[in-house]
């Protein structure tokens, strides 16, 4: 695989006060390709996006994007204020007046032709989501980046709306950056994971990271068990407060402890 | 009808005008409390103005430009919530603002006409420099219209399609600040913030879009400031706090009359 960088996280360490988010980060996103950041609450992971768009400062480490790069971002969540009046069509118009037509083909392609003229607040969680995808999609990106895409949708809707992005992306051929809790739901649709908990845990092939069934049965079998997971198939587990505390074995591309 | 009268209507639908769109800002991004605590520095302009012997209108302006600023990088800060700080902000403006204006002996000045307005004692120039300043403020909202609504529906979202959001973010805070100190002779520091949010409350259940909302709380304001001046000249009434009541009039007019089914 020779595809190149569309951007870098070069040692990129991120603290809010005393506490450390991220510990030297380095990643890259690779053209093509759909890579995955997963991890546990408060892993950082949201943090690192928002590094990485440029809209948090790491504390220290460099942050590089292709000259050029046009990104399309779905953000979490979005809270828009009820005393807005705002139709999904104004929605996907603001601030760029894109025509009616490339805005009728986008939403067709997420499947929300029909939210058109509905008012946004009136929205379900899965038709706020394809909104969003559209309004990412408007701007014709080379990189998806998506906080979370499935937040507040049932599961149905979000094995659906897997689905989507992986289909979208190989229609369009651009990247994609997505943060996702349930592994075994993005699994089939990814290239490259990450696993994050402040520090990159290990990365690789879906399958490289565990080729056994069973990991993504047992990712899948409860949120509860996405912790302990990952200190079964680690080379290192983590003490409260996400510290490293040993070294084992090692099976992908493992960090280095000094 | 007496010229002071014409005066204070011309003046009156100017503030109106422009605080139509600019009041549908602080609903849509929650402002409200920000808007307070920018109009109640004014009164610490107000002293400074008088302090400095330089032009009050400005010296308003740039001391609500200040203390926005101040907000913006104290609100960096996590360990004091940002109602708290604005809490803090408000008042000790105020009350420095008082208690700057009670040591300058020299000067008389109408505390009264400040803190609840005094519309009926507007001057030539005073409107002269109002419909500069509406005209100024209308013009920049039209132009920065888009980016506006662009960082008020989501400011990460905008920030990564290219909108320089601090920069929008301030200039809106700015605009705020203007209306502000044209406002201050029509309402008071106290009641300023009312003229802004009632109107456009109001719009908010006649409109459709963000525009119709920002003309409609415009036209709303209108006819409050209209009606308040009125109430004062016929009944007479203090005018700040008239046309703050006949903006209530309208809002609770509209709110209770059942919604047209379609």
């Amino acid at each position: 695989m020779t595809h190149p960088d569309l951007a870098r996280l070069e040692g990129v360490s991120f603290s809010a006060g005393k506490k450390q988010i991220l510990s030297n980060i380095n990643l890259s996103l690779h053209d093509d390709c759909i890579t995955t950041l997963i991890g546990p609450n408060g892993a950082g992971k949201s943090t690192l996006v928002k590094i990485l768009l440029g809209l948090v400062r790491p504390s220290s480490g460099k942050v590089w994007q292709k000259p050029g790069l046009v990104i399309g971002y779905m953000p979490q969540k979005i809270q828009i204020d009820r005393t807005l009046p705002l139709t999904v069509k104004r929605f996907l118009q603001i601030p760029h007046s894109y025509d009616l037509g490339s805005i009728e083909s986008v939403l067709a392609d997420v499947g929300a032709a029909h939210l058109l003229d509905y008012a946004i607040h009136d929205l379900s969680g899965g038709e706020m989501q394809r909104t969003l995808l559209a309004r990412a999609l408007l701007r014709n990106p080379d990189l998806l980046v998506l906080d979370e895409p499935v937040q507040g949708v049932d599961i149905n809707g979000q094995t659906e709306l897997y689905r989507l992005i992986a289909e979208i992306r190989k229609k369009r051929r651009c990247s994609v950056l997505m943060i996702s809790h349930d592994l075994h739901l993005v699994m089939a649709s990814t290239d490259h994971v990450i696993c994050l908990n402040t520090h990159v845990c290990c990365s690789g092939h879906p399958e490289a990271i565990s080729a056994d069934p069973a990991y993504i049965e047992l990712f899948g079998a409860s949120q509860a068990a996405t912790l302990a997971l990952y200190n079964h198939h680690h080379n290192h587990s983590h003490d409260l407060h996400g510290n490293v505390v040993s070294s084992d074995c090692c099976d992908t591309e493992h960090h280095r402890h000094g | 009808m007496a010229d002071f009268l014409i005066l204070a209507l011309i003046a009156g639908v100017a503030v109106a005008l422009v605080s139509g769109p600019l009041g549908a800002f602080v609903v849509w991004r929650r402002m409200a409390y920000f808007g307070d605590t920018l109009a109640h520095s004014a009164l610490l302009g107000i002293s400074l103005g008088v302090l400095l012997d330089i032009n009050i209108s400005l010296a308003v302006v740039l001391c609500c430009v200040g203390l926005a600023l101040a907000l913006v990088a104290m609100q960096r800060q996590h360990w004091i919530a940002s109602d708290t700080l604005l809490g803090i902000m408000a008042h000790s403006a105020l009350s420095l603002g008082l208690v700057t204006i009670s040591l300058l002996d020299n000067v008389r000045l109408d505390l009264q006409a400040y803190l609840f307005g005094d519309l009926l004692a507007i001057t030539p120039e005073d409107l002269r420099w109002i419909l500069i300043g509406a005209a100024f403020v209308l013009g920049l909202i039209y132009w920065l219209w888009k980016p506006f609504l662009a960082i008020t529906i989501n400011e990460e979202m905008a920030q990564v399609e290219g909108i320089a959001v601090a920069r929008y973010r301030l200039a809106l805070m700015l605009l705020i600040a203007m209306v502000i100190a044209g406002a201050m002779k029509l309402v008071g520091v106290l009641l300023i913030t009312s003229l802004m949010i009632i109107p456009a409350a109001a719009a908010r259940r006649l409109a459709q879009t963000p525009e119709q909302m920002a003309i409609f709380a415009s036209l709303l304001g209108t006819l409050a400031v209209v009606g308040g001046i009125a109430l004062s000249w016929f009944i007479d009434t203090p005018a700040g706090p008239s046309v703050v009541v006949s903006a209530l009039a309208i809002f609770l007019l509209i709110f209770l009359t059942p919604r047209a089914r379609s």
